[in-house]
Order: C-alpha cells, then structure tokens, then sequence
C-alpha cells in the first residue's frame, strides 16, 4: 500500500510539470525560425556545388565552340546540336546505347525476376547461390572485363574451346560487327545481374504469406498465382527495376571501352565514349558537352516514358 | 441435396521438425454446427485449423470433409472457404475481382459468378464497394470483403482464423453478431479459431477449448462455463478469473465434501464425497459471481481479520459462509462492481459486491460463498463437481 501511494507522491510530480511549463514556451508549429534552414544547407550547398551548378555549366558549354588545346572559346549557339546531328558517328552512338539498352534492361528484369523466384527459399545452398550472384557485381568493371577477355581469347579461350568442341571454326566474337555489342552486354547482364535480383528478392519478401494462402484456397495454379498475385504486387520493383537499369545502362563505357574499344568499326561505341573521345582525346570541350546533353535528354526520356507507362496501367 | 457430413480429424499429429505441436487430435465437428476452438497463444489451435484448410501439412491421421479423406488433397480442392487474421485480401483487385478470383479459377459461367457476388454484396452491404480496391475501405469493410470471398465460393465449410482480432471493440462486437446471422441463415459449417473468450460464447454452438495441442474440454458454451472439466479450462473461461484457492479436506457432513481454506474457514460444498479420491491436494475453484462482498454488519464491523468464519446451513442444502477479509481493490465496471479481498492467510479472493456499494479499499468485508457452483481441482488439475 505504502508503495502504491509514493508512485504517485506530489514531489515525483513536480519536476514534470515544471518541464511542462518551459514546453509551452517553444514556437508552435508552423512558426519557423530563418535558422531552421541551417539544418538543409550542408546538402544544398554539396548539391549545388556539384549537381547544379556543372549541369548549368555544361548546357552553357554546349552553346560554345570550346578548344581546350588552344584556350579558344566562341559562342556558336545550337551550332554543337546541329553538327551532332550530322554526325554519322555520333549517330551510331545513339543507335549503339539504344540498342544496348534495349538488349540489356528486359534482361535484368525477367532473369533478375527469374533468378529471384527460384533463390527465393530458406536453405544454405540458395543462400550460396544468392551470395555468389550478387558477389559478382561487387566486382570492379577492370576485373570482370579482365575475365571475360580472357573467355573470349581467340583459339585459347573458354569460349573458343567450346566453340569448337561444338564443331565450329576459329571465332573471335568481340571482332565481330553487330556481335562485339552484345558480347558487352552479355558481360554486363553477368555483371550485375544481382544488384536487380536483390531488389526482387527484397520485393518478394514483402508480399503477405497470406496472400498465397489465399490464393491456394481459391483453386489458382502455379502460373496464375504468378500472374494475378506475385506480379501485381512486384509492379513497383519492376518499376524501379527498369529506371535504375535505363538511367545505368544509357551510361555504358566502361566495358565497352575495355573490351572492344567500340570496334569493330564502331557497332559498340557508345555515348559516354563519345563524349570521352570527344572532351579528352580531340580537346572539343562545347561538342563533347553537347553530346552529353544529348545523353541526359535520352535517359530523361527513357524514364519518363516508362513511368508514364506504370502510372497508366496503375490507373487502368 | 444429400445428408453432408461434417469435419472430422482422426488421430491427426503435427510436428515441426522434432516439435510436437499436436498430439493425436481427435475431432468431430457435424455438419452446419458453428465450433469454436478457443485457447491461449500457441496451443495449436490455428495449426489445426490450417491441416483442415490444407495448408499445413498433416504429419500423422486423417481429415475428412464431408465424408470424403482429404488429408493430400490441395488447399482449393477441399471445398472449405478460410477467412485469415489480416483478410489477405488482393491488393491490386477491386472488390469485385477479390470475390471472383476464387470462381474464376475453377471456371464458374461469369453470369453465375456475377449473380453470386451481388448476392454476397447485398447480405454483407458492399455493394457500393465492388469498384473499389481493399486499399481503400476501412477495416470493417475489408473484413467484410473476406468474408464474402469466402460466401461465393459456396463452400462446405467456413474457417475463420482470429479474424476480429484486427478489429476495434465496437466493431468486433458487431461483426460478431453480424457473423451469428449469417450462420444462422446459411446453417453451414463453421469452425471459428480465436483466443477472446466472448466471441468463443457468444458465437459457439459448440466449443472446444485447447491447450497445449490438445482439446481439454468440448461442449456448449455454458456447460464449459458451468462445469469446466480441468482447472485449465476453469481459469481460461470467465472474467475475471476463477477464483483459486488451497483447501484441507474435512470429514465429510451428509456424504458431501467440506474443505477448509487456509485461512481456517470451513466451507461445505456441494460434490459427492465418494466422488473425490482420497490423498488429494485440492484446490477450491470459485467464480467471482457466486461470492458475495458483505459490508456492514454481517461482515464487516470494525473487528480484526479473524481465522475461522461461520458456517450456516441452510435446509435447502445451501450453505452461506462468512469468510473475512480486507477489500484491496474496487472495480467498478458499471454493471457490476468488483472487490478484490485479501484473506487472513494472504491469499486472495475477487467477489462480486453490490453494484452501488459503498466498499472502500482497506475496509474488513464478509465474503458469503453459494455452495452449488463451488468446485474442487486435484492435483492433476481434473474438475469435481456438484452433481
């Protein structure tokens, strides 16, 4: 008894209402101080510094004929855009990463979804699996390129060796026109395949049990399980899937560079190689800007039409 | 339509690996009675609720549904319709397509799948949500929804697993009732699997209490409540608990059972002494409604806590004992008030005061106690009762 009455002794009480009091004090909410905004400076000035402001710089540049070489700098308008436009070998690079892009992003949605699904389960050995398919994108593009030139050596390599055990001739598929590229974009699938199947594991994960359960009780099949339950609810994986895949992919260089240099005769040449060759080995800064621009467009473009495309179908 | 038998378990077993969570259930649920299984977290209950259902795997036994085995039979092929915990409804589908899916699988003429989901809509008032999607109804609502996927499919029996429990207490209240109707208007199976004891009486025409993956005690709600068979059963059902306390026996007065509480009073029960084995260490079990707080000058008075109380019997074989005691707590619920009364030994007894007693905490009170629902529990925890 004795104790039950001191949880509730005024003294205990006292301090608590006297901290009440000194609450009431405080600004109410709405009513912002200028120094608030201190707390978002940190981010705003990094994200100026370095996002904002190089982006202006480089649309600025763009509208320059700029020599790094000589030190030259004259305002040539779209001049840049149009001579891009006319430029046979840009062009390709566009064909190239489109192409790219379009051979490697379904790629890293159905395998990542595929290879999802059948890791998906408790045991060591899907554990291992699981751990093995990600570990590879932890790898740096040098070593992972370093190993596929090694597959692909001519008369020595992996490739070569099955090759002809399957009765065929001497190949080099990285010297081939319209194969180099996707050589590049079979070595890149390999790559990171499971940064993707990561995220739909993680997608997975969240669909309720229950939901299955439900699904068992109302007669549907394996594939109509898949198809009414497990791919609705992944909508949004697959969204973010396909964004991060576009955005990445559009920016493809290293491999290619690595591998094939763009050879042959440029069929896997990219943008960002371009822009490479364009700023730092010819010294056109204004062009090589231009390009850039033009890159930044596609892959806004890329996004925004396959965010379209889920908002839609979410609606319908 | 032919004579439909129920559910029945025979000797089913449940293991997770070497975790016995069932042990050799034997159960039989006849057709069109709505069996509640009622037990604490963990007693196996929803294991043996999801064997019928199909999605747990038996270990051992069989389950037959309407006469027919369907122990390897798949989840949707058993005829049985389940409503979950969360509603597990379709996200992505309207309410429409949630109570489709199920009718579409098996292909169902879309006429006749329409003409069953308005039906359902109507008795369950969703008809202005068959557009919408789960997201975006209230709890009430989705709960609803489940249940009428469950109504479509037509099935032979319904399975509910905890499904208020997401609710709120008005609510629960009320679907609780809403859930009785259907029952009694559709007079299928129904095996509903819940931890609340009030939805377990309201809603059972028959119960089965579990308990560590076995049934302790099946029968109506009221023959459960009145003459629980073990002293597990006597504490899990009733609000507040049964009252439990340590007796000596006495010698027997008119072939009847009289036992002493530690505090030294006598009490004359009302159990057939040649019912009770000899060398038993018993425990008196009282609900709180059969004692009555005395305040005033019958119990009460100023006088210390004293051992030993009166015992007055009555011809009627009623007997009315004063046991006394200090009231430690008053619980005033409204419609009824509760005191929570320390005996001279320490041990400690909820009675029933009078609605608008005027008790106070710390006061000494009389505790009279009716002899007919007083119960006695042996060591192994099995029931005595007035016959």
């Amino acid at each position: 008894m004795a104790t039950s009455q001191s949880i509730i002794a005024p003294e205990a009480i006292a301090p608590a209402a006297r901290g009440g009091a000194r609450l009431t004090e405080l600004p109410a909410p709405g009513e912002g101080r200028w120094t608030n905004g201190l707390f978002v400076l940190p981010f705003l000035v990094v994200y100026l510094l370095l996002l904002v402001i190089p982006l202006v710089y480089g649309w600025w540049l763009s509208l320059h004929d700029a020599d790094l070489l000589s030190g030259t700098r004259e305002f040539v308008g779209l001049g840049n855009y149009v001579e891009l436009w006319r430029d046979p070998i840009f062009l390709g690079t566009v064909r190239n990463t489109f192409v790219f892009v379009v051979m490697t992003t379904p790629a890293f949605v159905i395998l990542g979804l595929a290879l999802a699904l059948a890791l998906n389960r408790p045991g060591r050995l899907a554990a291992a699996l699981r751990a093995t398919f990600f570990g590879a994108s932890v790898l740096s593009v040098t070593v992972v390129t370093l190993v596929w030139r090694l597959v692909m050596m001519p008369d020595l390599g992996l490739f070569a060796n099955l090759w002809r055990k399957l009765g065929g001739g001497p190949v080099q598929p990285l010297s081939i026109e319209g194969v180099s590229l996707a050589v590049v974009a079979v070595v890149t699938i390999w790559w990171i395949i499971g940064f993707p199947m990561m995220l739909f594991l993680a997608g997975l994960q969240q669909i309720p049990a229950e939901l299955y359960e439900a699904a068992a009780l109302d007669n549907a099949g394996r594939w109509r399980t898949f198809v009414a339950i497990t791919l609705p609810s992944l909508r949004r994986t697959v969204a973010l899937v396909i964004a991060i895949e576009v955005v990445l992919q559009f920016q493809l260089f290293g491999q290619a560079w690595l591998l094939t240099l763009g050879g042959p005769n440029n069929s896997s040449r990219p943008i960002v190689q371009f822009i490479y060759e364009k700023g730092f080995r010819e010294w056109r800064l204004g062009y090589s800007a231009a390009a850039a621009q033009v890159l930044f467009a596609l892959m806004l473009l890329g996004v925004a039409v396959q965010m379209w495309i889920v908002r839609r179908r979410e609606a319908a | 339509m032919g004579r439909v038998d129920g559910i029945e378990l025979v000797g089913v077993t449940k293991r997770f690996g070497s975790v016995e969570v069932i042990a050799n259930l034997d159960l039989r649920i006849e057709a069109g009675e709505f069996l509640v299984v009622l037990g604490p977290s963990g007693c196996g209950k929803s294991t043996a609720l999801r064997m019928i259902a199909g999605l747990e795997p038996v270990t051992e036994g069989r389950i037959r549904i309407a006469g027919r085995d369907v122990t390897q039979l798949a989840p949707g092929a058993r005829g049985v319709a389940m409503v979950f915990q969360h509603y597990a409804l379709y996200p992505h589908m309207t309410v429409y397509d949630n109570l489709a899916f199920g009718m579409r699988n098996v292909g169902v003429a879309p006429d006749a799948i329409d003409r069953r989901i308005h039906d359902a809509a109507r008795v369950l008032e969703l008809a202005p949500y068959l557009a919408r999607r789960p997201a975006q109804l209230s709890g009430g609502q989705r709960q609803r929804v489940a249940i009428g996927r469950a109504l479509v499919k037509e099935p032979v029996a319904f399975l509910f697993d905890e499904p208020l429990s997401n609710l709120d207490a008005g609510l629960r209240a009320r679907t609780r009732v809403e859930l009785a109707r259907l029952h009694h208007r559709l007079k299928t199976t129904m095996v509903f699997v819940t931890h609340d004891q009030a939805e377990a009486m309201t809603l059972a025409t028959r119960l089965a209490v579990m308990n560590r993956g076995k049934i302790e005690q099946i029968g109506s709600p009221m023959e459960i409540y009145r003459r629980p068979a073990t002293r597990f059963v006597a504490g899990f059902l009733g609000t507040p608990a049964m009252n439990f306390l340590p007796v000596d026996r006495m010698p027997a007065v008119n072939g009847h059972v009289v036992v002493k509480l530690r505090d030294g009073t006598v009490l004359a029960t009302a159990i057939d002494d040649q019912d009770v084995a000899a060398s038993d260490q018993l425990t008196l079990g009282v609900r709180a409604e059969s004692v009555t707080l005395e305040c005033g000058e019958r119990g009460g008075g100023r006088a210390e806590v004293t051992a030993g109380g009166r015992a007055e019997v009555t011809a009627g074989g009623r007997a009315e004992v004063i046991a006394r005691g200090r009231a430690e707590v008053i619980e005033r619920l409204g419609d009824r008030t509760l005191a929570h009364v320390v005996l001279a030994d320490g041990s400690m007894v909820v009675a029933q005061a009078q609605r608008e007693t005027s008790v106070a905490v710390g006061e000494i009170v009389g505790l009279a106690f009716e002899t007919a629902p007083l119960q006695l529990f042996d060591g192994a925890g099995s029931a005595y009762h007035a016959r």
